[in-house]
């Protein structure tokens, strides 16, 4: 057999036959389901440590700083393994929920410390006019500083959520069928290395690409109010 | 109106204010002059709590605001404040620049704010740009709005800290034209500056302080002219060139 008839029956054993694409494609849909909520509650759970992170009450920092730090110094792997089986053992939910729930108590803490730094780059002379005005802290907080800080953010938020999707890769640890564990089944399936794993590179690859390209759309939409 | 005893204010080690004693009362304009890092900011910042003070009280209408269980929020908004680099909030236009504040907190409805910042804005004559963001404003044109969103809250008292320093010199006129015509109008009015003309034209009192104290006090020609404290001697001479 030449070369390229070669290719052409590897790509076919490995993506057509049995319809193994099919399996790749509900990986996608996997591995953008968890992602999608992983991200939405690591914000929800970054902005609060964040806040914790800032407020003036010693027991609140070191809520904050307890939780990045072991956020932080421990795998992702493990954090998984443990909310799936230890935290998670005894209740009978979506897999792929407690997945994203993992995953989005670990983005916290990195989104936390992204959240931190927005904030703190205001000038602390817009809290000052929001104070003086007579505006609480809280309404300072959420019509001043987050409006500003949120634009600066952004390219950092869009780099933590890029991150994020990849970390996923591993929800194979706990039985998901998500992009990288459809290509490693298939690869079992076929004796087949090169094009299933090629192939699950080039679905994240492009996966990302296009996010990006959404990202970048998006932040020149927030800037656009921004008249200089 | 305003009542300051025997305050104290140190930044770690530094005595910022070393025991300031004074009164201001109702349709006053006084004047604060003094040199760079005498306290004179520090002083001003005090009075709304934007710094605390170590030692002293501060009375608000005959009430003490720096001690625990007082709202401060709710005595702020009897206290204007315009700041030397004018703090607009770059996200937000000038209409709601000046009507974020009254509507939330619960001041006005949306519709009397608005009506009262068009009011605001032909005051200090830039009604044109309700609509415009602060970035595409000149720094005149944004103190005047600064000033604006400060009234919009109805204060009885309006704290100005250097509120000319950050501008180009041909804007400073503009600032001081609004002014004026505030004090005028009989505003209650704290103003640290080095304008010595607005402080002779329409302060009824001038403070000089240096190092933490009130050095000088009195009527502002009389003590711009005849100084009787060296040291406010050696400032003005400094000052007035």
């Amino acid at each position: 057999m030449g070369f390229w008839a070669d290719v052409s029956d590897t790509f076919y054993r490995c993506f057509l036959n049995e319809d193994r694409y099919k399996l790749l494609l509900s990986g996608i849909g996997v591995t953008i389901k968890v992602s999608l909520l992983a991200v939405f509650l690591g914000m929800i759970i970054g902005f609060l440590i964040a806040l914790c992170n800032l407020s003036k009450k010693r027991s609140l920092n070191t809520i904050g700083k307890v939780y990045t730090d072991v956020i932080r110094g421990t795998p992702s792997v493990t954090q998984l393994m443990i909310i799936y089986f230890v935290v998670f053992a005894t209740i009978n939910w979506s897999k792929w929920i407690i997945a994203a729930i993992a995953f989005g108590i670990n983005s916290g803490a990195y989104v936390s410390e992204i959240i931190r730094a927005g904030i703190l780059s205001i000038d602390r002379g817009q809290t000052e006019a929001g104070r003086s005005l007579g505006l609480t802290a809280k309404q300072t907080m959420l019509y001043i500083i987050v409006p500003q800080a949120v634009k600066n953010i952004f390219p950092a938020m869009g780099n933590e959520f890029i991150t994020l999707i990849k970390e996923t890769a591993i929800v194979g640890y706990v039985g998901l069928m998500d992009i990288q564990k459809a290509g490693d089944f298939i690869k079992s399936a076929t004796y087949e290395a090169f094009m299933p794993l090629v192939g699950t590179a080039v679905i994240y690859f492009l996966l990302i690409k296009l996010l990006t390209i959404l990202l970048g759309r998006y932040e020149k939409h927030l800037r656009r109010s921004e008249v200089r | 109106m305003i009542k300051v005893e025997n305050l104290y204010k140190r930044f770690d080690d530094n005595e910022v204010l070393s025991g300031i004693t004074e009164e201001i009362n109702e349709g006053e304009v006084v004047v604060v002059i003094g040199p760079s890092g005498s306290g004179k900011s520090t002083f001003l910042r005090c009075l709304n709590l934007l710094e605390t003070p170590d030692e002293g009280e501060v009375y608000i209408d005959g009430e003490q605001i720096n001690q625990k269980g007082v709202d401060v929020d709710r005595l702020r908004q009897k206290m204007g404040m315009v700041f030397q680099h004018f703090n607009l909030f770059p996200h937000l236009t000038v209409l709601e620049n000046i009507t974020l504040a009254p509507v939330r907190t619960g001041r006005m409805n949306m519709e009397q704010a608005r009506s009262k910042a068009a009011e605001l804005l032909e005051k200090v004559g830039l009604s044109e740009k309700a609509g415009a963001y602060p970035a595409s404003l000149s720094g005149g044109q944004k103190q005047r709005i600064a000033i604006a969103r400060a009234l919009a809250m109805e204060p009885e008292i309006l704290l100005f800290d250097e509120p000319t320093s950050a501008l180009d010199p041909e804007m400073v006129g503009e600032v001081l034209d609004v002014m004026k015509n505030l004090a005028k109008s009989g505003m209650t009015m704290v103003v640290v500056t080095h304008e010595m003309g607005f402080a002779r034209e329409v302060g009824t009192r001038l403070l000089f302080i240096d190092e933490g104290k009130v050095l000088e006090r009195g009527i502002p020609d009389e003590v711009l002219s005849h100084p009787k404290q060296e040291r406010t001697q050696a400032f003005l001479s400094k000052v007035l060139v």
